[in-house]
This record gives C-alpha cells, structure tokens and sequence, in this order.
C-alpha cells in the first residue's frame, strides 16, 4: 500500500495511505475517543465521538470514517472538538443506566475514560432508557436501559439474531422473535458491546453464593481453560499475552477452592478420544467429515440451524465436560469424597458454556450434573478483586494432581486451529503407532476466517516410508464462516474430513466470556503465549500425558465406561424462550 | 458531452435544495462509469419532496410531465442508462401514477414509493430505500455517483431539474426557478421567476407582500432560515419555498416547537446528536418550563457540527435564526425569557 505523510497535532506521520485517521492516531500513541468504533467491525460512525479537524476543510469530521490523504493536517483535540464530545458523551449518558459495580468493562469503558478529563456531566440528561426492560435468551441477558444504539452486536452476532426495531429515539435492539433464529450463545456481542449492555447469566452476582457454599461442608473444585492464563491478566494490568498458570491455580487456592484442576488435562482427554473417533471414521469413510464438538455455539449451531450436519459431530464431550466428569467420578471416589458434596465451578472465556453445563443430554446416569458453575474469565477476575487477591503479585502454585498438569496439546485448545493440531498429533499416532517428530502444524494457526489444508501424514522413514495418509482439513475461525464450509460440503461432501469449528473469532482466546476490550491484536498475543507455553512443554502429545496414561489404565478400563465418562449424543434444538425481566 | 456542456453554460444548480452544480454530478456519473465500465448506470428523479412549504414538485409533475420525462430521458442517454427510477412520496405517487406512465411509455422507467417521509428524500437514504434496506442515511465518500444504487454510478437529481435540463437541451431554459409561496401569504401557490430576484421582490411580484408585520422562512418549512423584513433584499437560498409569518398571530415557542417535532419524527435513529438531541430539544420544548437558553445552543451546535446527515445538522438554522430574529424584532424586551 502506498505510504502516506500527514500531521496530527503537529507531529509528522508517515502511515499506509486509506487507513482511517482514528487508527493512524491510536496507532501513533494519540487518544480520540470512540464508542462505536471495533476494528472488528465496519465503519459506522454512529457515536460521533471521534470527530476531529482537518485544515483547510469546514466542520468537525468523524476520525473513524475519514481516511488519511497525503498531506492531511489533523487537530485531534481544541475547544470546539472538546464542547461537540463532551456533549454527544452527555447524552450517551442520558440514555444508559449507571451500573459500573455490574459491568463487563469493570470501569474502564470508553465512556468513562473520556467523561473524566472532560469532567462530562453524567447526570445532565436522566436516562431516559430507565423503564427499558432486560432481554435474557439462554445464558446472555441484554439490558435495554443500558444500550447506546450503537449497534455492534447487531452486526457482531454470527446468526443475525439482533433486530433493530422502530426509529429515531424508540430505536430498539431486539432479539429475533423468527422462530428460524436462535442465539448461540458466543457472546460476541458481549464482547463488542462499548457500552456493557449485555452481560452473561450470573455476571457478577452469583460468585459470593458459590464461595459460600463450602460453610455447608461442600468441596469446592476449579477448573480453569487453556484460555483463560493468557487473559486474565489483563484485568489486572499486566500486559497482554501475560502467561499466568500456576498464578491463576494459586489465586483460586487463595479464594478457597479445595482442589484447582487445568481444563487443558481435560482437553488432552478430548483429543485422546477425538483423533480416535476421527481416524476411525475416516478408515471406515463414516460420517464424514467429522466436526470438532467442543465449541457449544458450533454445535447448537449446527443443531439448530443446520441439523442435517449433526451426524458429523464428534461425540467427544468437550475438555471442561470430560474434566468435571473425571473430577466426580474418578477423582472424587478415589478421596472418598461423594461427588454429591462436590462443587464444581469451571472457569471458562465463554458465555456457551454456562449454556453447555445446563444440558441436560450431558448429565450421568444417576442425574448428577458435570458442571454445577461456570464463570467467566471476567466473573473470576472480579471476585478476585472483590476479595482483593491480586494476580499480579500472588506467588505462584501449580494446579493440583492427578488432573492438573497438561501437555503442550491441550493448552493450544485456546487458539483457532489448536484443537485440530492437537488431533492431527495425536492422529498420528493412531494411524502409525508412532508419534510426530515434528509436531508443528502451522497452517491451521492463525486469524484467518478459513483454513484449508492437505495434511499429508507419513510414516516415518526409518519404519518404511511407503505409508502416507492424507488428510483434507478446514478450520474455521469465528462462526460466520462457518457457512462458507458448509455450503462447500453440500455441493462436494467429500471436500474434507476433519473440519473444525470454533465460534469466537481467533478461538476461545477471543471468547464471549474474556476480559474486554478484544481486537486482533489482543487475541493474537493471547494465542502466541499459548504456542509459547505449548513450546515449552516437554510433552506436547496429549496421549502422552502420564496423567491420561494413567486415568486409562486405572479407570476407563472398558468401552462402556469411556462412553458414559466421555461420549454425548447431540440432540436438535428448538428456539429457546426470550424472558422478559423488569 | 454536449449537453454535459450545455448544462454547465447554463450554471444549472440542483433545484432539491442543496445546490449542487448539476453538470459536475453529471460529470462525476460519467467518471464512474468509466472506472467500472461493465457496470450499469442508474438515474434517479427525486420527487421526495418531503419538506413542510415544499409542494413545487407535485405542481411540475402535475402540469409538465412530458418535460420531466424528457429530462430523464436526455440523462439516460447521456450517461448510458439502461434504467431509471422515479421515487415520488406516497401521495404524489397515486395522483401522479397515470400521468406519468402514459409520458413513460415503453421506457425503461420504474415508478417507486418513497416510505418514510422527509429523511427519504436524502439521496443515500433514497438508495437504501430502493434497495429494500432500513432507510437511513449511508457514509459518504463514496458518493452515489460512484457507488450509487446497488453500488453502480447513479445519477440522482430532483424533479425540477430534470425540468430545467429538458428547456436546456430544447434551448427554452430562462434562469428561471419555482417558488414555493405560503403561510400567511395572501396568494399562496407556486410562481416560476428568475432564480436571483430578491425575495423582496418576489413578495412584490407576487402580490404576496402582507399589510401586518411579518418574517419570513425561506428554503423549506423546517430546515429553512428566518429572516426579518429588513433581510429580503436577497434571492432565496436553499429549496424554493417562501413562508409567511404574521409577527402578531405567531407563538415563536410553538414554532419552534413544531419544527423540532417534525424532525423528531422522522430522524432515522442512526447517530447519537441526532437521535438523543432531538429526544432533549422536545423534552425542553414539551414541557411549560423556562428553557435552558445555554443548553439548549450547545445541543443545537453539537447537532450542526457532528450530525451524521443533513437532517440533524439542518436543526441548528432556523432555530438559531428565529432566536437571532426574535432578538431584533424585539429588541432584546424579552431576550431573558425569548421562549
């Protein structure tokens, strides 16, 4: 792209010609600020809020809308710039309902970051959204009073269930009453929301009754995510891509959880059974391809809307499933504890998996749920602040055993394409008796919408080099391109074999359930530390984790008890009600 | 080219209010054309009309049809139009429907229905109209000329002047506009006169000049600019709409307050000045308290300056220019308490 040189406030800047000014400014350390601007997103220019001055041009322009052309002299901040924000600021405030103890931003949204130095007057208009009512669709709640129109999530959300009903100031954003559309539950939207206007089920409220619980002689179990070391730092201030593992297992200790337990363990276990019903569907040319399970947006997705795909489905539970099952029925006899005594509260960067625990196809035998709580990494964050244990400075402790410790594998399961790699490895195995030697497979990482790969699987050459698989792979990063696949596969249903899917742009570490805000550069240096750690690892095969070894060889001894442990049967879906709360 | 030439010798302006040089658009058109060659190119007849004291349209497309047409026609063959559109509101379009399918003919001319009233007179929300999506104003650049309908060049202009372009290119056009003349005129109705004779003169021409004191809105009953009687030794600006106010009968408040109503009713919601400004002003102007005279300027001018369309920064002009009149035709009696 052609280069460009312009001035803001003065400085010289040289920058990639069409960019808009807005990004040239953030890039370049100078603050203007924006609501509804998301470099996930399009151009809006809906908040009028970033409206700067261009020399030798009348009036105020949007930065987030104008691009930069060579010679552009720009003033991000005078009297009049400050008089026409400070303004349009005061009256987002006059239409969202105060609530910051309760907010997903946790006080630093961009509304209050600006209402500070300008010393806006957040009480200049009343809210005039007070009598909006709450909307809650599966676990997402959208709170009316709250939203500024700024219409993110109407554009964010994979499955087009936002609506935006009536005009001027009765403009409304509704859930979709079609009965052909339902929420996934991704909590894009959550996570684009500038304002904090939609929140998970439980957010910030039900923390306090958990930790109660183990006054009533209830044991407390955490598990935590691949994810979730990788981000939630940044609630605390450290920088972004922070690795925190043993930081999280000790914080969790400190707020009085009994055991801490790694997700990732329970992914090793996923992929284990994954790359083992892949390969033997791919032998035997059985409902192929076969997609991932372990994304709950993917699959309702697929449930809903797509219900002729739900054959393709692995049956594989996903990592925090396979974790809590482990955890009640292995671990929990094993100490004699009674798994009815068990509290178990998953941590996860995800608001589908409060969805994902409260299906009912997912409980054992005996009626006992898996998973009695999930948090998100923000709920988790803020309790731990509410409790004042702080992250940054807490000593570390690693997560308990036997289901603590994780291979390289499972903790990729963060990032898009994590989960096929971790397959991919362990398929390997499956095929050849053999494992990888090198165990890399760069062309599923990254944040690309659509991965496609030819993954050609070979015996080693020292064992006869004759033998070659080859796998056609897709993985889909962020669920609207979910569609691309799947429109391929209705013209050409051999096009691949293994296709995975996760909903969130970038993978889990971009999940609805994160610390906010999220861009591409934050997921991309969530994901990198991934890699980094799963780098490190001495074992980066999750068969080759002792901890799985030996779960196999003392527990899962036959079929009947790996399938009641680890298999579900998915189930279609109907639309899901839309309660209306005061 | 020739009439791209004729056009610009005649310094045609568009006659919708925003007057934009007619041949520069059409020029803009052909540029576009030429980028995407293999694209088709539409022309659009704005007969929106939308504006309270606007009705010049409807009286053209009731009595010069076959001019209107041809202009249309002149424009489609100029820029290689395969179709054309003419988006009337809903009213002119029944009344208008018959007239102008017999001038249509076999032409490739779709007749359509405006649907929201005011705001869908704005050229990108007019697009969006016909293109089936919500009405609302797009970003701009890029400009309709290059990414116009269904994001092809596009020739948008307004009923008159496709008018005016057909007396060009037949060699009749006379400097000449329609006015708009009503309110507390004595003969309201439409006059065609030259575009740079003074309202004053108008008023005079017209025999529309009151025996009561008076001001005047002129270009357009909402968005238009006040101007006392010592002020109309100038033409109009603007749409062509004069509007007579008997000083005596008039309620500046209530005034005031209708043009903020009838913005309120029809901004689209889109931008935060626009939708949460004119929520205030009403919230102001509905209830019988003093007004907060500060406020009430600061919202006006953040509306001016940050609007996201014409509609909300149009708010600003007549309500400042009122208060600016009211100044001076009291002389400052009742400058603490003007509403």
């Amino acid at each position: 792209m052609r280069k460009v040189t312009i001035k803001i406030d003065g400085k010289k800047i040289e920058c990639a010609e069409g960019k808009s000014i807005l990004h040239v400014a953030q890039e370049n350390g100078f603050y203007i600020p924006s609501l509804c601007d998301h470099p996930d997103l399009q151009v809006k220019a809906n908040c009028r809020m970033c409206v700067v001055k261009i020399k030798g041009r009348n009036g105020l322009f949007t930065s987030c809308s104008t691009p930069v052309e060579d010679g552009m002299e720009i003033t991000t901040e005078d009297r009049e710039i400050r008089r026409s924000r400070k303004t349009n600021l005061e009256l987002i405030f006059g239409e969202h309902h105060l609530d910051c103890d309760n907010c997903t931003w946790n006080k630093r949204c961009g509304m209050l970051q600006y209402q500070k130095p300008v010393r806006a007057k957040i009480t200049r208009f009343p809210n005039r959204k007070e009598k909006r009512p709450s909307k809650q669709f599966g676990p997402i709640i959208f709170e009316g009073k709250k939203c500024i129109d700024c219409r993110n999530c109407v554009e964010v959300c994979p499955v087009e269930y936002y609506e935006i009903e009536n005009r001027g100031s009765d403009i409304s954003i509704e859930p979709s009453k079609s009965k052909d559309k339902d929420c996934v539950y991704c909590g894009q939207c959550v996570v684009h929301c500038p304002a904090g206007a939609i929140k998970s089920d439980g957010e910030f409220e039900e923390m306090e009754k958990v930790l109660a619980l183990k006054k009533v002689e209830k044991i407390l179990v955490a598990q935590f995510a691949p994810s979730i070391r990788t981000s939630i730092g940044e609630e605390f201030g450290m920088p972004y891509g922070s690795i925190a593992t043993d930081k999280l297992s000790a914080a969790l200790k400190k707020l009085g959880f009994d055991y801490v337990f790694d997700t990732s363990v329970g992914a090793d276990f996923t992929t284990t059974e994954e790359a083992g019903e892949a390969v033997e569907r791919i032998l035997a040319g059985k409902d192929l391809p076969i997609f991932t399970s372990c994304c709950p947006s993917w699959v309702k997705y697929v449930e809903f809307y797509h219900p002729e795909f739900r054959k393709n489905i692995s049956h594989a539970r996903s990592p925090q499933m396979m974790l809590a099952s482990l955890v009640k029925n292995y671990f929990a006899p094993k100490q004699n504890i009674d798994p009815k005594n068990i509290v178990m509260v998953s941590i996860m960067p995800c608001t589908a998996k409060k969805y994902e625990a409260s299906r009912p196809e997912l409980n054992f035998g005996n009626g006992l749920k898996p998973i009695d709580y999930v948090w998100t990494t923000r709920e988790l964050a803020r309790v731990l602040m509410n409790k004042k244990i702080d992250l940054k400075t807490i000593k570390e402790s690693p997560a308990d055993n036997p289901l603590g410790d994780p291979s390289g594998a499972g903790v990729i399961y963060g990032a898009s394409g994590g989960v096929m790699e971790s397959a991919l490895r362990t398929a390997y195995y499956r095929l050849f008796g053999r494992d990888l030697e090198k165990v890399d497979f760069e062309q599923v990482r990254g944040e690309d919408g659509v991965k496609r790969a030819t993954i050609k699987l070979c015996k080693p050459v020292t064992f006869g080099a004759d033998k070659c698989v080859e796998l056609r792979v897709a993985v889909v990063n962020g669920l609207k391109n979910a569609k691309i696949i799947l429109d391929e596969l209705k013209t050409d249903p051999k096009k691949y074999q293994f296709v995975e899917v996760m909903a969130c742009p970038g993978g889990c570490i971009g999940g609805g359930g994160q610390p906010l805000p999220t861009t591409e550069d934050i997921r991309q240096k969530r994901a990198l530390s991934l890699y980094q750690i799963d780098k490190t690892k001495k074992i980066r095969l999750a068969h080759q984790n002792p901890q799985v070894q030996q779960v196999y060889k003392e527990f899962l001894k036959d079929k009947k008890i790996t399938k009641a442990m680890f298999e579900v049967d998915f189930v279609p879906q109907k639309k899901s009600e839309i309660k209306i709360k005061k | 080219m020739k009439i791209i030439n004729k056009i610009q010798t005649a310094k045609l302006l568009g006659r919708g209010g925003a007057e934009f040089p007619v041949a520069f658009k059409w020029l803009s058109v052909a540029k576009g054309h030429l980028k995407e060659f293999n694209q088709p190119v539409y022309v659009i007849c704005n007969g929106a009309e939308g504006e309270p004291g606007m009705f010049k349209d409807g009286f053209i497309l009731q009595n010069y049809p076959e001019l209107v047409i041809e202009g249309i026609k002149i424009a489609m063959d100029e820029l290689g139009a395969d179709k054309a559109y003419i988006y009337l509101r809903s009213d002119y379009l029944k009344k208008f429907k018959n007239i102008l399918k017999k001038q249509i003919g076999k032409l490739p001319i779709e007749l359509t229905a405006e649907k929201i009233g005011y705001l869908g007179g704005e050229e990108t929300t007019l697009l969006e109209t016909i293109e089936g999506d919500r009405p609302e104003p797009r970003l701009k650049p890029p400009y309709p000329t290059d990414f116009g309908l269904f994001g092809c060049p596009t020739l948008i202009n307004n009923v008159e002047t496709f008018y005016e372009i057909a007396k060009i290119v037949r060699g009749e056009y006379e400097n000449k506009r329609f006015y708009c003349i009503s309110g507390d005129a004595p003969k309201k109705g439409v006059y065609e006169l030259p575009i740079d004779m003074s309202i004053g003169e108008i008023l005079k021409t017209t025999k529309n000049v009151p025996r009561f004191e008076y001001f005047v809105q002129q270009g357009g009953g909402a968005a238009g600019e006040i101007l006392t009687q010592e002020e109309l030794n100038h033409p109009v600006r603007g749409a062509g709409s004069i509007i007579i106010h008997n000083l005596q009968k008039t309620d500046t408040r209530k005034l005031i307050k209708k043009w903020v109503d009838f913005f309120f009713a029809y901004n689209c919601g889109k931008c935060v000045p626009c939708r949460e400004g004119l929520y205030r002003l009403k919230e102001m102007l509905d209830g019988g308290e003093e007004i907060d005279m500060v406020l009430l300027r600061v919202v006006l001018r953040t509306m001016r300056d940050t609007s996201f369309c014409p509609l909300g920064k149009s708010v600003y002009l007549p309500i400042d220019s009122m208060l600016e009149s009211v100044k001076v035709i009291y002389k400052n009696k009742r400058d603490k308490k003007m509403l």
